[in-house]
């Protein structure tokens, strides 16, 4: 098979060796690559993953490009990374960009599992097929922009492409991400805590091998067709204002989270809008390798944060700024400049310090408990402060926000969990709760934990094409297909950004085809997605999840929207159960969330139906 | 061929943002492989802010040709350098002397490698392929005259045209 470099690379970080293994043409055609890949190598090496401490040497820390990575394939060069999340204690999973994967395949290898704990901290440097742990005592506190800068003077060329975390990773933060470069990250789940507990601080890849293609022709004919698709409607806004073009239309619709999720809209959207951004702040617009979209935004903020410089995306923007109450770009450039060099997910910490924010103003958290701080919403120095102590775990308040919000919120009780933004332990991404309720059935049965990137079951609502302030059982169907390719989408990897460009799953099987010479049809890839799918919930479900898991938190069916545009919305919990019964019933699951016996043997799982599946 | 009609591949860096299609389509035009490491075409990113693709110049009186030892660089009248690989020893002279770095030695052959404007695909490919029409393939006189317009646009749009 082609495509693949057919190989991975184990590091045993204990004992410092190395070894080699294969990957075989029936996890290819089975798994795609990436999250299947993932999903696939995660169950198997983790047999009994709710005895695993995320942060023992016991935990794995895996990475996967897919099939496309190394080609011209359009926004095709991605990376994922795998583990048992220190964040949600359940399947973790990030997937970066960049040149990453590119080079990682390009040097021959499609994956690297890393076990153990290295005993000082140290990084991998992988050179075609020399590989080798080297010392990173010199680079321990480091940002990961600094990070990066001296591996790549240390190793003497520039074209070595450099994963990192920041000292948040370094302390076992438990949002901490992995950084590539400056902009791209493994954002969600804490896997940037994984790698600071097994003392590995980056790794970096230089690959001068050529990528086989098998249709190399074909394939770049249909990518030409692809990139030009590419430059029509479906992607203008991400190339124009990035997703920040987002900000105004949720705000129209009262789905822009504010404040803590209390309300829905926010009044200062216009100048935190994305029109405003690129008016303003917008200094250079960039693209991954492979992209022909370009919708990364580098701003640079003025007045007091002059210098401050940062890729600023709508989740971003959205949890650090209106969530936080924030109405000034300046000082979110400046945020996010702090989240991606300490290494943080800005997603997780906005929700985080949103939380805190309205624990401090309705006086469950006193300024003793915020050291001092005068945690208000819409203080941006409070909140430059706050990210600061919890990347370092400083303090009272930082090592409170450095646990997540879930664990935050139990440990300060007092009715804080009420209003804890989460589901499964990951923090709620910008997507307002009560007012696009297709979507929180999506974030809610996700397998990652509150998650926009699994279904993007969002579209419907905010498309107008379902009605949005309620639920039925219909919904399931919609979240489970979106499931199903999203998870060929992760798997192949590819940008989601493209998915409006695709004509059918044919086409994504095609792509498939033309790299690999494996033949696959668009039924087939669907099934794979679906098989998965449910492969990473057989590992949830391995992890203790079931129904009781599938529930956003309290306030999408306690406090009603109070914005204008949505008042009163809220969830109905006999509407939420209709469309949570609807979504299992699709999946061919029981009434309780577990993969049945029968569902999971159709799709070739049996180990998983004999370990995990129940009768219906 | 006057050299004041030869034309070259100019960079908008504006409109370049580092996607590197340009180097992966090159890959293939020159080696039919996917390893933007073969690539004649060099992606340059300084951060925070700066993304530029150069390629061969066709430099009028190339150093690179002078400073062959064995003779293997040629400058043909349409101002493409061509390597004779029987004549090449991968010193690696002319990689070192090219002003703008964009001559490499090949991973595999260590012969020179050059931009050859694919002559025989009759137009750039990175230009083809380019997404954002960063990469134009244009005389100096050409790419001289739409800098200008540039300028002038962005001097004068606001005190002539947008004062009514």
């Amino acid at each position: 098979m082609k495509g693949y470099a057919g190989k991975y690379l184990t590091v045993d970080l204990t004992r410092g060796k190395t070894s080699i293994g294969r990957v075989e043409e029936s996890m290819a055609i089975n798994y795609i690559g990436g999250y299947g890949f993932g999903a696939r190598t995660l169950y198997d090496m983790l047999p009994n993953p709710a005895q695993i401490d995320p942060l023992s040497p016991e935990n794995v820390l895996i990475w996967w490009t897919g099939p496309l990575a190394g080609t011209i394939s359009t926004a095709g060069n991605k990376y994922s990374v795998f583990a048992k999340s220190p964040l949600t204690g359940i399947f973790g999973f990030g997937i970066s960009s960049g040149l990453f994967a590119s080079e990682l395949k390009s040097a021959g290898w499609d994956g690297i599992f890393f076990t153990g704990r290295s005993e000082k901290p140290s990084y991998l440097m992988i050179d075609d097929d020399n590989v080798e742990l080297r010392d990173a005592s010199h680079l321990w506190g480091r940002t990961t922009w600094e990070t990066e800068e001296m591996i790549k003077e240390e190793l003497g060329d520039e074209s070595f492409t450099v994963a990192s975390i920041g000292p948040a990773g370094e302390k076992m933060v438990r949002l901490a991400n992995i950084t590539n470069e400056r902009n791209r990250q493994v954002g969600r789940c804490g896997l940037g805590a994984v790698m600071g507990s097994k003392n590995l601080k980056a790794v970096a890849v230089r690959g001068t091998k050529d990528v086989e293609v098998f249709d190399i022709e074909g394939l770049v004919r249909f990518i030409a067709d692809l990139n030009e698709r590419c430059q029509g409607p479906a992607t203008e806004k991400y190339r124009i204002y990035g997703t920040p073009a987002n900000i105004l239309v949720h705000n129209k619709l009262g789905c822009l989270p504010s404040y803590n999720f209390q309300r829905g809209t926010f009044e200062y959207a216009e100048e935190v809008s994305g029109e405003m951004m690129l008016k303003t702040h917008v200094k250079k617009i960039i693209a991954c390798a492979g992209c022909p979209i370009a919708c990364d935004h580098v701003n640079q903020a003025r007045e007091a944060y002059e210098g401050a410089t940062s890729s600023v995306d709508y989740e971003s923007l959205a949890l650090l700024g209106p969530n936080c109450g924030i109405g000034n770009l300046d000082i979110i450039t400046k945020a996010v400049e702090i989240c991606d060099t300490l290494g943080v997910d800005t997603i997780s910490a906005g929700n985080v310090i949103g939380w805190a924010m309205e624990c401090y103003e309705k006086g469950i958290l006193s300024k003793d408990e915020t050291d001092g701080i005068d945690l208000r919403f819409g203080n941006g120095e409070a909140l430059l402060e706050a990210l600061k102590r919890l990347c370092l775990k400083e303090g009272k308040l930082g090592s409170l926000l450095a646990e997540g919000v879930r664990r935050a919120s139990q440990i300060v009780g007092r009715g804080s969990e009420k209003f804890a933004m989460h589901c499964k332990g990951l923090e709620w991404a910008a997507y307002e709760l009560r007012s696009l309720q297709t979507s929180t059935l999506g974030f809610a049965v996700s397998n990652r934990g509150a998650d926009y990137l699994r279904s993007g079951s969002y579209q419907v609502d905010v498309k107008g094409q379902v009605d949005r302030l309620r639920l039925d059982r219909s919904r399931g169907k919609i979240v489970y297909d979106g499931e199903n390719i999203y998870a060929i989408i992760d798997s192949l990897i590819i940008c989601k950004f493209t998915r409006g460009i695709f004509k059918s799953v044919d086409e994504f099987a095609k792509l498939y085809t033309l790299v690999t010479g494996l033949s696959m049809t668009g039924d087939q890839i669907i099934k794979a997605g679906e098989r998965i799918h449910n492969l990473a919930r057989c590992f949830n479900v391995k992890c203790g999840i079931s129904r009781k898991d599938d529930y956003p938190p309290p306030r999408a069916f306690e406090d009603p929207l109070p914005d204008d545009v949505v008042k009163g919305a809220v969830i109905k919990r006999e509407e939420y159960d209709e469309a949570l019964d609807g979504y299992y019933e699709c999946r061919g699951w029981s009434r309780d969330g577990i993969p049945t016996k029968r569902k999971l043997l159709e799709l070739g799982l049996n180990k998983e139906a004999e370990e995990v599946g129940v009768e219906a | 061929m006057e050299s004041r009609l030869r034309k070259v591949i100019v960079c908008d860096p504006d409109k370049c943002n580092g996607c590197r299609i340009c180097e992966y389509i090159c890959s293939y035009a020159s080696e039919g492989v996917m390893n933007i490491k073969k690539s004649r075409m060099r992606v340059v990113r300084i951060e925070p802010f700066l993304n530029v693709a150069v390629t061969c110049r066709k430099c009028e009186d190339p150093v690179c040709v002078k400073a062959c030892p064995r003779d293997a660089l040629k400058q043909k009248p349409n101002g493409v350098i061509v390597v004779d690989e029987n004549k090449c020893n991968g010193c690696g002279w002319c990689v070192e002397t090219c002003p703008f770095g964009v001559i490499r030695l090949h991973l595999d052959k260590r012969k020179a490698i050059i931009c050859d404007y694919c002559e025989k695909n009759g137009f750039p490919q990175c230009v083809e392929y380019c997404p954002k029409e960063a990469l134009k393939y244009v005389t100096l006189d050409q790419a001289a005259r739409e800098s200008s317009k540039k300028a002038v646009k962005l001097l004068m749009e606001e005190t002539v045209i947008g004062s009514k």
